[in-house]
């Protein structure tokens, strides 16, 4: 891993829909080669600031920069040039429904190569045999289970072998041993490829096990609560909302401003 | 004692009242559950709101189940009791219950406000459809704009087209709904033929009905029938099929692969929309035809009288203006129909709302299209 070389920085973001900021003011890296894993509770703006990050949205102030190259009002062939450079895995896979998974990894080679038929035929089979789909390639969306579409999805994104890919929460509604087989090929295609991985996530054992940094959403700030390792964060962190969400603290545990049923009881007798 | 009537079965709910001084005392017996509660519901309450009490004892030392119900009533009699500036005190719930009531005793629950009944203002009402109004028209015209950049770049560089998705649209389109233009183009021709050889009958100008019926068919009916058979059909397929990509992020990932939505879902819709539907409009003349053609043998005239007076009245403008009313309706209703699906929201009724917006707003645009086409070709001599 090149720890000096940013390939994304995020530099003053804020964003949101319509007029509501959800994300105030955030600036960050993603360095060559690591799995940066963007974190938070339900509703802190984590996927809505990877869709900023990747361009679906534009941020209502601030400035992402993929290497030198800033996708912020991008437009046309440079557009093009920066979106070529990261592939994107989507919560529910996103993989399109009337073609096979074979013709869905081959699509991004067949709109931007020119390569032979046969040849892209090939790197689709082997994008989807690097992620254990070697024998699902003529099956549908439909026909295989979510797991599996999560991991299609990972081969589609990497057809075109781009340095970045963006994970939409992998482990939504997965059951353990497929969440575990998703955490394995992340850390796989991370040391073997050198991919960078930028994954929006809230499951704590994958975060673990996957992320060399975290930075850690917060709704009420609308910013970064906290950035850096996440198991020494665990440990050592003094920040009230990074403890709960690390050791699984419910909020609800609030003090009491009124005395319960039972007190109210006691108090009476 | 009050008792209600519950469902059979039911292990029943009853409420003692005793009332001492500023004291109400109620005593809850039974099975509080959804019934059990709304069957002693208003007793419980009434003499709360109408006694004023300082204090309300609710002993539950008789009570054998609660659910969330009784809670709510738990709730609501002490919001009572408040309304009247007294106290109320459960007495004698066991662990069980008391650890259930515990869960919401201490919530402040929010209030009912009416800021959502607050009805809008006339001004505010008109200003509010006016700009929802110009939303959509600038929305039309940016959707018209690009997609017929994209269809001329598409001419342009007909490689990029993907050809493959242009076939499959054609034959969903076309091939698919020949045998329903089909049947409608021979019954309306049938139907017409036969409704105006009656009125005709009188005055002796049956004769006239062949030179109507293709006027009328090539003209007007066809382009007109076809395309509205198109945005019932396709419209609504197109924006049930585009909006439920857009709600599967399927557009979304589309976009972040570089690949343009508008070229690659609409382009080969507008595309078949245009090679099917003068097709589609050719199928249905000619089977208007031929019911009229079985009208006129039934009246006794022969096939060639039919033919010859239904070609010698029909010129070439006649059936070009038909055609390129088919053109631009199918370009009309795909269009639309695509639009509508791009625009579809998140939830589980978007997608059926994307496409009853399709079939409506496509309907509404052939027939605006149709007035202009009218105007246009009287002034024209067409």
């Amino acid at each position: 891993m090149d720890a000096s070389k940013p390939v994304i920085r995020v530099r003053n973001i804020t964003c949101g829909y319509d007029e509501t900021v959800i994300v105030d003011n955030v600036s960050f890296d993603v360095f060559k080669g690591e799995v940066f894993v963007i974190l938070g509770g339900s509703g802190c703006g984590k996927s809505t600031l990877l869709k900023n990050m990747i361009g679906l949205y534009q941020p209502m102030d601030g400035h992402i920069f993929f290497d030198d190259d800033e996708l912020t009002g991008a437009q046309g062939d440079m557009r093009d040039k920066i979106i070529r450079k990261f592939g994107v895995m989507y919560q529910m896979g996103a993989l399109f429904g009337s073609m096979s998974l074979l013709q869905n990894v081959i699509l991004p080679l067949e709109e931007f190569t020119d390569l032979p038929n046969e040849a892209m035929n090939i790197i689709a089979k082997s994008k989807l045999a690097m992620v254990n789909l070697e024998n699902a390639v003529y099956k549908l969306p439909a026909a295989i289970s979510g797991g599996m579409k999560k991991r299609a999805a990972i081969a589609r994104a990497m057809a075109l072998d781009p340095g970045i890919l963006f994970l939409d929460e992998p482990g939504a509604g997965l059951d353990p041993i497929s969440s575990a087989e998703l955490d394995e090929l992340i850390l796989n295609l991370s040391r073997t490829l050198g991919i960078t991985f930028v994954i929006v996530s809230h499951e704590l054992e994958s975060i673990y096990k996957t992320a060399d940094r975290v930075i850690m959403l917060d709704k009420d700030i609308k910013s970064i609560v906290a950035e850096g390792d996440p198991k020494h964060l665990r440990d050592t962190s003094e920040n009230i909302f990074v403890k709960r969400f690390f050791h699984r603290q419910p909020a609800l545990g609030k003090p009491d401003t009124k005395p319960t049923v039972q007190a109210l009881n006691k108090d009476s007798r | 004692m009050t008792y209600r009537t519950l469902p059979d079965g039911h292990p029943g709910t009853a409420i003692d009242l005793s009332q001492k001084a500023d004291r109400l005392s109620l005593d809850i017996k039974g099975y509080l559950d959804a019934p059990g509660t709304a069957s002693v519901w208003d007793d419980a309450i009434r003499p709360i709101r109408e006694g004023g009490y300082a204090h309300v004892d609710v002993n539950c030392a008789g009570l054998t189940y609660i659910d969330g119900s009784g809670v709510a009533l738990f709730i609501k009699l002490r919001e009572e009791a408040a309304l009247t500036g007294g106290t109320l005190e459960l007495t004698n719930l066991n662990d069980e219950f008391r650890s259930l009531i515990d869960l919401t005793w201490n919530s402040e629950l929010p209030k009912w406000t009416h800021k959502a009944k607050d009805r809008r203002g006339l001004a505010e009402a008109v200003g509010r459809a006016t700009e929802e109004l110009w939303e959509g028209v600038r929305t039309m015209v940016s959707f018209v704009g690009e997609s017929s950049v994209m269809i001329i770049h598409s001419i342009r560089h007909p490689r990029q087209i993907r050809w493959k998705d242009v076939l499959l649209s054609c034959i969903n389109v076309g091939v698919d709904s020949l045998f329903i233009i089909t049947l409608l183009g021979f019954l309306m021709g049938l139907i017409m033929s036969f409704q105006s050889a009656v009125s005709l009958e009188r005055f002796g100008g049956e004769i006239f009905v062949p030179n109507m019926l293709g006027l009328v068919m090539f003209r007007e009916m066809g382009p007109l029938v076809t395309s509205i058979l198109l945005a019932a059909r396709s419209g609504s397929a197109f924006a049930a099929e585009i909006g439920t990509m857009k709600i599967n992020e399927e557009l979304d990932a589309l976009t972040t692969m570089g690949l343009s939505p508008m070229r690659f879902l609409v382009v080969p819709k507008l595309l078949s929309a245009l090679a099917m539907v003068p097709l589609m409009t050719m199928f249905f003349n000619l089977a208007s035809l031929v019911g009229g053609a079985v009208v006129m043998l039934s009246l006794g005239f022969p096939l060639v009288t039919f033919t010859s007076r239904v070609f010698s009245y029909l010129d070439y403008g006649d059936v070009m203006g038909g055609m390129l009313k088919a053109l631009v309706f199918s370009v009309l209703v795909a269009g639309v129909g695509c639009m509508r699906g791009m625009q579809t929201r998140s939830g589980a009724s978007a997608v059926g709302l994307s496409t009853t917006s399709a079939v409506v707003s496509g309907i509404i645009m052939i027939a605006f299209a149709d007035g202009i086409f009218a105007v246009a070709f009287y002034y024209l001599n067409i």
